[in-house]
């Protein structure tokens, strides 16, 4: 039945993971997602710099801006997860976030109308970086095996248990914490395009319908697109500081002197 | 093998051209924002920090020293309050004291010329009583003499006559 809609409409319909995969704009290497993220590097270094131009003690508009997204990831995410130890992070954790809130943001923006983070390469690339960093600083702060043993072993447990845990706390702290990371990103952006399409596409698809009935029922699709579209904005800036706050409270640990 | 006949991708799986383009640029724009930008955004964030921090210092400073300032003056102004009091009731009293001289001087001068006046006037008075005394004495002995036509100076010098006589005038007089 759906089969005959869509040979009717010519619309890909059901949306599948096809959708998230179109063809090659040239080759491998220039694809509408390896573009997207160079527009996105392009954006966030022009922005930044020319905001920072000229930087004031009263700032302007651009300055503030910037200013406040700096002043937002140093306080409110790497001061709160770290301490004041944590400050020197900020500017690390900035790019991520503005990175990863700018690409999000790609999945509402006409025209682009997907995340490349809906790619799982890109937040894979990402919490690698995380990962090195809050291992390397463990490590360099406490020493291979102290750090190790930070990581792995809890204080005050009867020592048989640590057959039980270790290998837990291993799972956690060296699988499991970079690989949610990479997952949960991926999995927001992915989900809500696929939302999106489900409801636009889905929308077409009733419009095209010969009952009268299933077409005015298309009007609540187009409606649902729209609230999902706010949504999918703020899934996007919620994940971007979801991602940076854990990547953020993962280094605080490492640092942190004790389990 | 059945994604890929397809035409789709595993969407688990990470396509590795994405991956090296994803690490290049991002490396790129932590790079350039790294070196670029965010030391300066720090450096100003402190600067303003201070700037604020600074300034919030110099002003408790400016209103320690206008209250230290403030409280100088009052006490200054109690203190010439005080002395302006203390040299009001001083002239007060000088005045008084002075008033007091005078007012007892002036009596006393008065006084004294009341007296000296009075005692002139008693020490003339007996003067001319005296005086009037033996004039008359004589005058009157002299016009009796003439109506008698002997002469009763002696006489009458003798015996008083002419002072008990004037001694009746008088007490006649005082009557």
């Amino acid at each position: 039945m759906s089969g005959q809609l869509v040979v009717a409409q010519d619309l890909p319909w059901p949306p599948s993971v096809g959708d998230f995969y179109p063809p090659d704009v040239a080759g491998p290497w220039v694809t509408k997602f390896s573009i997207m993220i160079w527009i996105a590097v392009a954006l966030l270094i022009i922005f930044f710099v020319a905001a920072y131009r000229k930087p004031k003690l009263v700032p302007g508009k651009g300055q503030w801006a910037a200013e406040a997204v700096y002043g937002l990831v140093r306080d409110n995410i790497a001061r709160e997860q770290m301490g004041n130890a944590g400050i020197r992070f900020a500017p690390y954790l900035t790019v991520l976030f503005s990175f990863i809130l700018l690409t999000n943001i790609f999945s509402i923006v006409p025209g682009l109308q997907i995340s490349p983070n809906s790619h799982i390469a890109f937040p894979i690339v990402l919490a690698a970086i995380s990962y090195v960093m809050y291992n390397y600083v463990g490590v360099r702060k406490h020493g291979l095996g102290k750090y190790l043993k930070q990581s792995l072993i809890l204080p005050g447990v009867p020592w048989p248990m640590h057959f039980l845990l270790i290998p837990i706390e291993f799972l956690q702290n060296f699988v499991v914490r970079p690989v949610t990371l990479a997952l949960r990103l991926f999995a927001n952006m992915f989900a809500g395009h696929l939302l999106l399409l489900v409801f636009t596409v889905g929308g077409f698809v009733m419009l095209g319908s010969s009952s009268v009935f299933v077409q005015a029922t298309s009007v609540f699709s187009f409606a649902m697109a729209i609230v999902m579209a706010f949504f999918e904005a703020l899934v996007a800036v919620l994940q971007a500081y979801v991602f940076v706050t854990l990547s953020a409270n993962y280094i605080g640990t490492s640092l942190a002197d004790e389990h | 093998m059945y994604l890929a006949a397809e035409g789709a991708h595993n969407p688990i799986l990470p396509i590795w051209q994405e991956m090296v383009v994803g690490t290049i640029s991002f490396a790129l724009l932590v790079f350039v924002l790294l070196k670029f930008v965010m030391p300066r955004m720090e450096a100003m964030y402190q600067a303003r920090v201070d700037a604020i921090e600074g300034g919030i210092k110099r002003a408790e400073a400016a209103q320690a020293e206008a209250n230290k300032l403030l409280e100088q003056y009052r006490a200054q102004l109690a203190e010439a309050r005080t002395d302006a009091a203390k040299i009001r009731d001083d002239a007060r009293a000088d005045a008084d004291g002075i008033r007091q001289d005078i007012l007892a001087k002036a009596r006393e001068e008065s006084d004294r010329i009341i007296a000296a006046g009075k005692e002139q006037l008693a020490a003339e008075r007996a003067t001319i009583v005296r005086e009037l005394r033996t004039e008359v004495g004589t005058i009157a002995v002299d016009l009796a003499s003439k109506i008698v036509g002997e002469s009763l100076a002696d006489e009458a010098r003798r015996k008083g006559t002419v002072d008990r006589f004037l001694s009746g005038l008088e007490s006649t007089g005082a009557r």
